[in-house]
């Protein structure tokens, strides 16, 4: 997908990365209690993201709001119940409720999660670790095989924020996702508050983690909140709870990673404790003032732009 | 076993055990660690319950509310990762609750509020207008043969208690006012249905809500009229003809 120079500055990323014609700018998670202020202010932002599973609904006021933002917007589709790294088979009559709301939103992105969450017929909702091993790896490659066959499009794949490691984990976590995208061809959504969360968790190196990462296979990044607890030696345990604003310290990672990877479609991430729009719409301006901070003489965009397609 | 199925059933059970094969990097105990994807799950899920019962978890207070609510979750966790419709199955859970049973109203009330969800979220269909409608009303003959096909949206609740009353007082800004008059043990029976983009929900006579049950499963008018509980045939059908309730019909 080549775009003309007037949709942005995604021109060198968009042919770099199918995965994605999101615009390198920040946007929101759509929420159902923002719908109607969405609608009558038009924010200025990049793009919306909605959790898919909310969405396979027959009818009602959820399809009629994304129908009238949907068309407004670019819109990013992700995807929290499909088990990419669960043992059984993938769940098809999930995978075709997806293919029908990806076909009917035609978003200009589709991502899901390096987790499980499904397990024997019970579904565990949670994004649960998995061993990295060369037998999960060649199971959860053709796991998105799958999904990327029945999807028609490549997914981008979002690295996980975990708190337990296995002992039977033969590489790590950037390594097996750097194979994954190898052996797939899916891209990354590259979430830097889970970097920093786990490389916490696991007495890891955030920027080593990031600099592990295939980055020219990134097609958005997630920023996010996270609680601070402490595990029984004392050191902090992070938990991934989308219910508080970006740390600093993840500021500081995502300006690291934009860096290495030049702007990138930013999904300001907020599910719990959900405050009011304009909040939300702040952080999206500090996302972007860190783009225009480190990208000087990228192009500036006022009004809400839609990618070509 | 696999590695997946003792973390599965070690989330799910009240008194679990750490599963085997976790480390942590630091020597720190793995079953605290691994206690954050247990809350993560049983908390999650127990919220998604609480946003579909707003009124059954006021009358029990949130403490009541979501022991019971864990406990329906380890018992019936969902099989779809859609949640928006998990619970169908909490309204005879909260019926069958020993602890619960001082408000046999309760699980009537769950079933009114998963009700509520089902028609928020149900099809869109054309409804027929009431010009269409208006001639085989009128004749009597052809009336009585005539099998309707209602609205997507519509749900009818019985109950041998106020449920709707009770309900109803919630959607004040100060239930407790309101909650003082209402006699418990009176029968109720409402009706749900979608107008444009929002919930209806009327009160109806016990009779017309079984007229309406019977529509809903296939009876044929003449059929559908004789109910045990008598009721205003005509209202109803004023009723079901202003909020579009009726989208096909076949003689």
């Amino acid at each position: 997908m080549i775009q003309s120079p007037s949709d942005g500055f995604c021109l060198v990323d968009a042919a770099q990365t199918a995965s994605t014609r999101l615009p390198c700018r920040a946007g929101i998670g759509l929420k159902p209690e923002h719908f109607r202020e969405v609608i009558s202010e038009q924010p200025d932002l990049g793009f919306f993201e909605i959790h898919a599973e909310n969405y396979m609904v027959a009818g009602g006021p959820f399809h009629h709001y994304l129908e009238i933002i949907r068309s407004r917007y670019p819109l990013s589709i992700h995807g929290v119940g499909l088990s990419i790294g669960g043992q059984a088979p993938l769940d098809e009559e999930h995978l075709s409720r997806l293919a029908i709301l990806l076909n009917r939103y035609q978003p200009e992105a589709f991502s899901e999660h390096l987790a499980w969450s499904s397990h024997g017929g019970t579904y565990l909702n949670d994004l649960l670790p998995l061993p990295y091993t060369a037998s999960s790896l060649s199971q959860v490659c053709e796991q998105i095989d799958r999904v990327q066959e029945r999807l028609g499009r490549p997914i981008l794949l979002e690295n996980p924020a975990t708190y337990v490691q296995y002992t039977a984990s033969t590489m790590t976590e950037s390594e097996f996702i750097t194979q994954v995208i190898r052996r797939t061809g899916c891209g990354l959504l590259l979430d830097v508050n889970n970097v920093h969360v786990s490389s916490v968790n696991h007495g890891g190196d955030a920027c080593e983690y990031i600099l592990g990462l295939p980055l020219d296979a990134v097609g958005e990044i997630h920023l996010a909140g996270f609680a601070e607890e402490v595990d029984t030696k004392g050191a902090p345990l992070l938990i991934d709870n989308h219910g508080a604003p970006i740390a600093k310290v993840v500021w500081e990672l995502y300006a690291f990673t934009l860096g290495l990877t030049g702007p990138k479609p930013t999904l300001i991430e907020r599910d719990n404790d959900v405050p009011e729009l304009r909040v939300l719409l702040t952080e999206a301006q500090q996302a972007d003032a860190i783009t225009r901070r480190l990208f000087p003489n990228l192009p500036s965009t006022t009004e809400p732009q839609k990618a070509s397609v | 076993m696999s590695t997946h199925d003792e973390f599965a059933e070690s989330l799910m059970q009240e008194a679990s055990v750490c599963p085997s094969g976790l480390t942590t990097w630091n020597g720190s105990d793995p079953f605290q660690r691994f206690a954050v994807y247990r809350n993560n799950v049983i908390v999650s899920l127990i919220d998604a319950l609480a946003d579909t019962f707003p009124v059954t978890q006021a009358l029990v207070g949130v403490k009541f509310f979501r022991a019971m609510a864990g406990q329906f979750v380890r018992a019936h966790p969902p099989r779809s990762p859609v949640l928006t419709l998990y619970g169908d199955l909490f309204p005879s859970y909260v019926c069958d609750f020993a602890p619960a049973s001082a408000l046999p109203y309760l699980g009537d009330l769950a079933r009114l509020e998963v009700s509520y969800v089902q028609t928020y979220h149900a099809a869109e269909e054309e409804s027929l207008t009431i010009s269409e409608l208006s001639k085989l009303l009128s004749n009597e003959t052809t009336l009585s043969q005539v099998r309707f096909t209602l609205h997507p949206s519509i749900n009818v609740v019985r109950s041998r208690y106020a449920v709707v009353s009770l309900w109803a007082a919630h959607q004040e800004m100060s239930p407790e006012k309101v909650l003082v008059s209402i006699r418990p043990d009176v029968a109720e029976a409402v009706l749900l249905i979608r107008q444009n983009l929002d919930v209806v929900v009327v009160r109806i006579e016990h009779g017309a809500a079984e007229f309406i049950e019977n529509l809903h499963c296939g009876a044929v008018f003449a059929n559908a009229v004789s109910t045990a509980f008598p009721f205003n045939l005509e209202t109803t059908l004023a009723l079901l003809l202003r909020y579009g309730a009726i989208t096909h019909y076949n003689i």
